[in-house]
C-alpha cells in the first residue's frame, strides 16, 4: 500500500533535489497506474485544505523594509509583495514560466517583440480591475533615468511598452530575448494599480491572494485571505502572520515552542538537532544559490590566466560543502551553472583540489612569491568560515593567501568589484542568460571579475534571441567552458536553503529559485 | 538627626531649586544640540550612504545616482544638517527616508514599548537591589552575603545574551512555562503583556541587580562606620533599625545615582536583549536605522536616548540634593 504522505516526506527532509523530486514522483506514479484498485479516496484528502493561520518567522527583515516594489530586497518584503501582489508571469517549482496575470504570451520570430494577454476581471484589493495601464506602470516605475530601482537592470533591455486595447501590452526589446517572460517573474515587477506613489506603496494593493492588513516593517505582517482571489486552489490559509525574527536562535526557538509554524535560515550547525525533534521537518532546497570569489580579470597579478587558475586548484571545494555548509550544498566547478539546471554542462570534468597543479600555474606565472590579499566579510555568515579554509588549502599548495576583513557596511559598493579579490554571492537566477548576461559579459552590470571575452559576450547575445532549445544548450554549454578555463571566478560551492516547519504543515516540490518556496509559501502551501 | 528626606529637617530652599533646574535644563538643550551635531558626523562617516545600503548587490551607479537625488542626499551635509534642525526646532520629526513613514508614527510605539519593558523591570529590579543591599549591608560577611553577592555578580559577569538564552532553554524550551519571543500586538491585555515580557524582563533583572545592590551595599556599610551610628547601637537601638532609619536615608545620594544610572541603561542599552526576544522596542530601530543610514530615524532615537540619559541624570541630582541636608540649605 502507498501512503501518499510517506512517499513525498522524504524529499522534503532531506534531499529535495528537483531531479530527485521527479524520480519520485514518476515512481509514484508507475504505482499508481499499476495499483489503482488499492488508491481509496485518500488521495483526495492529501489535497491542499483551507484555513487556518500560517506563522512565519522570518530572518532577513529590516524595520527600514518598503513595499515600493523599486527597492524590495530582503526576505520579509519580498514574502509580503509576493502575497500581497502577482506578476504577470510565475516561475514554478520546475523553473518553467507559467501564466499567472497574463493568461498568454506571443513572441516575434526574433524574440524582440513580446505580446502578453492579460487576464480579464481580475481585481485589486481596492476594487479596481486590472488593465493594460497598470501593468506598464508598474513596469515603467523601474525604467526611466530617475528610477532608483533594484531592477533597473533587467528593464533596461525594455525599449518600448505599449498597451493594444484593455488587456493586451507589447513590450518592443532592445535586443532579441527568448528569455523574457521569466524576467517578468522579478519580485520588484509586481503588478499595482497605475497610478500608485509615495505613500500608497505601503498599503499594499495587489491581486494577491492576500489583503494587507497590519504592516509593520521588519517586525510583523499580517495578512488575511482575499475572497476575490483569481486563482485556484491557491491561497490556502485564512490568516499569514510573518514575524521578523532575526536573530537565528530565536527563529530556532520559536518553532520548537509552536509559536511559529515556519523559519527561514535555519542555522547551519544546529540543524541536525532541530532534525531530532518530533513534529519538525527539515526543508532542504537546492538551487541555483552560490558563492563565487572573483579576481579582477584586468588587474594584476589576476590578468594572467596563469594566476587565476592557480587560485582555481588550490581550493578543497569537497571541504568547504563539508565544513562550512555542513553538506547542506555541492561543489561548483567555477562557473555559475547549478547540477540540475536543464543547461548545466554535465561533460566539463569537475575541477579537484590539485596543490601540484597550483604550483605548476604559479610558476608559470612567475608569481611564486607573489601575496594574494582576499578581501572578505562577515555580511555573510558563510564568507569568513570559507575564506579561512581556503588560506589554509592555498599554504598547502604554496599559495600565499591573506585575508583582509572588510566591514559588512558599504561593502556592496566598496569592495566588490573594486578590490582585485574578494567574497562574493549570487542569489539563483531563473535563467541561464540572466546569469551570464549580468555577471559575465563584458556588458554585464554586475560583471564582478571584469571579464572581457568576445566570444562569451557573442555567444550570450546570440543565445538570448534563439529560440531553439538545442541550439541554445551548444552555446551555454560553451559559455560554462569558457568561464571554467578563462574567467575570473572561483565557484566554490552552490548552497542549499535549508529551512524548517512544523509538520502539519503541507507543501508540493519546493522551488528553489529563492528561499521559501520561491517566496510563495503563503500562497502554495496548506494546513494538514 | 540629619535624616534627610525622612523628617524634612531645614527650610526646602524652592527658589534655589527652581534656579538649579531651569540652568540644568538650559545646559541640557545645548548639549542635545551637540548630541544631534555628533550623531550626524557619526553617520555620515560611516561608509556609503542609504541610497547604497538599501540597494545591496543590486546597485547600479545611476540607479544610486537617482536614488541620492530623490532623497536630496546628494547636498552638501551642513545644507541638510540645518534643514533637518529647521524642521525638528519646528516639532517636525520628518520622515524615514527609506519607507516614508512619518517617523512620529515608526518611533511612537516603539518607545512605548520600550519605556513599559524598562518600567516593568525597573519596577522588580530596583526595590529587590535596595532591599538585598541592606540585608547584605546587615548581614555583612556571612554566608548569606556572600552568596547573594556571588549570584548577583555572576550574573552581571555574564553577557545579557547568554542569560536570555539559558533562561530561553530552561523556562520556555524545557518547561514551557513563559512564551520564547515578546512579540506585542496592538489587541493585548495588560496581562497579556505582562505574560509575554517576563523573560526579558528576568534577564534585564539580572543583569542591572548587581550594581544597585552592591552599590547600595557599600554606601551603607560606609555609613555604618560613622560615629553617629556607633553612638545609636551604644544608646541600644537595634541593628535593623539603625540600618533602615539611621543609616540608608544617609546612603541615598550614591544609591539614587546608580538607579538612575541603570533606569537610563534599561531605556536605551537593552537591544540585545531586544533582539533575543524579538521585543519591537527602540534599540532594534536605531541599529537597522544606523545599519540603513536612515539619518532622521537615527537623530530622533538618538535624542531620546539623550533626553532619557540627561532627564534621569538631573532627577537623580535632584532626589540627591533633596535628600542632603548640605546640598539643600549650602550656606
Amino acid at each position: 500500500m502507498i501512503d501518499l504522505k510517506q512517499s513525498t516526506s522524504p524529499l522534503s527532509t532531506d534531499s529535495i533535489s528537483r531531479r530527485k523530486f521527479l524520480k519520485q514522483m514518476s515512481a509514484l506514479g508507475l504505482s499508481m497506474a499499476v495499483l489503482p484498485g488499492m488508491f481509496p479516496g485518500s488521495a483526495q484528502a492529501a489535497g491542499p485544505q483551507k484555513g487556518g493561520r500560517f506563522r512565519m518567522g522570518m530572518g532577513g527583515s529590516h524595520t527600514t523594509d518598503s513595499l515600493n516594489t523599486q527597492t524590495i530586497a530582503d526576505q520579509f518584503e519580498i514574502h509580503t509583495n509576493y502575497a500581497l501582489r502577482n506578476n504577470l508571469v510565475e516561475v514554478d517549482h520546475k523553473g518553467e514560466a507559467i501564466p499567472e496575470l497574463a493568461e498568454s504570451w506571443d513572441v516575434s520570430s526574433d524574440a524582440v517583440r513580446w505580446m502578453f494577454d492579460l487576464r480579464q476581471g481580475v481585481e485589486f484589493h481596492n476594487g479596481k480591475t486590472l488593465d493594460a495601464e497598470d501593468v506598464i506602470y508598474s513596469i515603467r516605475h523601474h525604467m526611466g533615468p530617475d528610477s532608483k530601482s533594484g531592477a533597473k537592470g533587467l528593464v533596461d533591455q525594455i525599449d518600448d511598452i505599449r498597451a493594444d486595447g484593455k488587456n493586451r501590452v507589447i513590450f518592443t526589446l532592445k535586443g532579441g530575448n527568448a528569455d523574457f517572460p521569466y524576467i517578468m517573474n522579478d519580485y520588484h515587477l509586481s503588478i499595482v494599480p497605475a497610478g500608485t506613489t509615495g505613500n500608497q506603496w505601503e498599503k499594499g494593493i495587489g491581486t494577491g491572494g492576500y489583503t494587507l492588513e497590519e504592516w509593520e516593517p521588519g517586525v510583523r505582517t499580517f495578512l488575511k485571505r482575499n475572497p476575490n482571489y483569481f486563482k485556484q486552489g491557491r491561497a490556502h490559509f485564512d490568516e499569514v502572520e510573518m514575524l521578523g525574527i532575526n536573530d537565528v536562535n530565536a527563529r530556532t526557538n520559536a518553532l520548537k515552542t509552536g509559536r511559529i509554524d515556519y523559519m527561514n535560515q535555519a542555522e547551519l550547525k544546529t540543524v541536525r538537532l532541530l532534525k531530532r525533534m518530533p513534529g519538525i521537518e527539515i526543508m532542504k532546497t537546492s538551487g541555483g544559490f552560490h558563492f563565487t570569489l572573483p579576481m579582477l580579470t584586468d588587474i594584476s597579478p589576476f590578468d594572467n590566466n596563469d594566476a587565476r587558475l592557480a587560485l582555481k586548484h588550490a581550493i578543497d571545494r569537497e571541504e568547504i560543502v563539508k565544513q562550512v555548509l555542513r553538506g547542506y550544498g555541492t561543489v561548483g566547478n567555477d562557473h555559475p551553472i547549478q547540477k540540475d539546471h536543464p543547461f548545466f554542462a554535465a561533460d566539463i570534468p569537475q575541477r579537484q583540489y590539485d596543490p601540484d597543479k597550483a604550483k605548476f600555474h604559479l610558476k608559470k606565472a612567475g608569481l611564486t612569491d607573489q601575496t594574494f590579499p582576499l578581501h572578505t566579510s562577515d555580511l555573510n555568515s558563510i564568507y569568513l568560515d570559507m575564506a579561512t579554509l581556503f588560506k589554509e588549502h592555498g599554504r598547502k599548495a604554496g599559495l600565499k593567501i591573506q585575508l583582509i576583513k572588510e566591514p559588512a557596511d558599504g561593502y556592496w559598493s566598496n569592495v566588490w568589484t573594486k578590490k582585485p579579490f574578494c567574497n562574493s554571492h549570487w542569489a539563483a537566477r531563473p535563467t541561464a542568460d540572466m546569469m551570464f548576461s549580468l555577471a559575465y559579459t563584458s556588458q554585464g552590470k554586475w560583471n564582478e571579475s571584469h571579464l572581457k571575452s568576445a566570444r562569451l559576450d557573442e555567444l550570450v547575445k546570440a543565445a538570448r534571441a534563439e529560440l531553439d532549445p538545442a541550439k541554445r544548450r551548444a552555446a551555454y554549454a560553451e559559455c560554462q567552458m569558457i568561464i571554467h578555463n578563462e574567467g575570473g571566478t572561483i565557484v566554490p560551492c552552490f548552497k542549499d536553503y535549508v529551512e524548517a516547519a512544523t509538520t502539519k504543515v503541507q507543501h508540493g516540490p519546493i522551488s528553489g529559485l529563492l528561499e521559501t518556496d520561491a517566496h510563495r509559501a503563503a500562497e502554495r502551501w496548506w494546513f494538514a | 538627626m540629619p535624616t534627610g528626606l525622612l523628617n524634612g529637617g531645614g527650610s526646602l530652599n524652592m527658589k534655589d531649586m527652581t534656579a538649579t533646574i531651569l540652568k540644568r535644563i538650559g545646559h541640557s538643550v545645548i548639549t542635545l544640540f551637540v548630541i544631534s551635531i555628533l550623531i550626524f558626523i557619526g553617520v555620515e562617516a560611516l561608509p556609503g550612504d542609504l541610497a547604497e545600503s538599501i540597494l545591496g548587490q543590486n546597485a547600479l551607479p545611476e540607479t544610486v545616482e537617482a536614488f541620492r537625488k530623490e532623497l536630496k542626499l546628494d547636498l552638501p551635509p551642513h545644507v541638510r544638517y540645518i534643514s533637518w534642525l529647521g524642521d525638528f526646532v519646528q516639532g517636525d520629526m520628518g520622515r524615514s527616508l527609506s519607507n516614508h513613514r512619518p517617523i512620529t508614527d515608526l518611533i511612537g510605539w516603539r518607545l512605548s514599548n520600550t519605556l513599559f519593558l524598562a518600567a516593568v523591570a525597573a519596577m522588580v529590579a530596583v526595590p529587590l537591589a535596595i532591599i538585598l543591599g541592606i540585608l547584605t549591608a546587615l548581614y555583612r560577611n556571612t554566608l548569606f552575603d556572600r552568596i547573594v553577592s556571588m549570584v548577583s555578580l555572576s550574573a552581571i559577569s555574564f553577557p545579557e545574551f547568554f542569560i536570555a538564552y539559558i533562561l530561553i532553554a530552561l523556562l520556555s524550551v524545557k518547561l514551557s512555562l513563559f512564551p520564547s519571543i515578546a512579540t506585542m500586538d496592538g489587541q493585548m491585555s495588560l496581562m497579556d503583556k505582562l505574560y509575554t515580557i517576563v523573560l526579558p524582563c528576568l534577564t534585564l533583572t539580572m543583569v542591572v541587580l548587581a550594581h544597585m545592590m552592591r552599590q547600595t551595599r557599600a554606601a551603607i556599610i560606609n555609613v555604618l562606620a560613622t560615629p553617629y551610628i556607633e553612638m545609636a547601637l551604644l544608646k541600644g537601638v537595634s541593628r535593623l533599625r539603625v540600618v533602615v532609619v539611621h543609616a540608608f536615608p544617609n546612603a541615598l545620594s550614591p544609591v539614587i545615582n546608580v538607579v538612575a544610572l541603570n533606569m537610563a541603561y534599561l531605556v536605551a542599552g537593552v537591544v540585545i536583549v531586544e533582539v533575543v526576544f524579538v521585543y519591537p522596542g527602540l534599540g532594534q530601530l536605531l541599529v537597522d536605522s544606523v545599519a540603513k543610514r536612515d539619518l532622521p530615524v537615527v537623530q530622533a532615537s538618538g535624542l531620546i536616548f539623550a533626553s532619557v540619559y540627561i532627564g534621569l541624570n538631573l532627577i537623580a541630582d535632584l532626589l540627591s540634593i533633596a535628600s542632603n541636608p548640605r546640598l539643600r540649605n549650602p550656606r
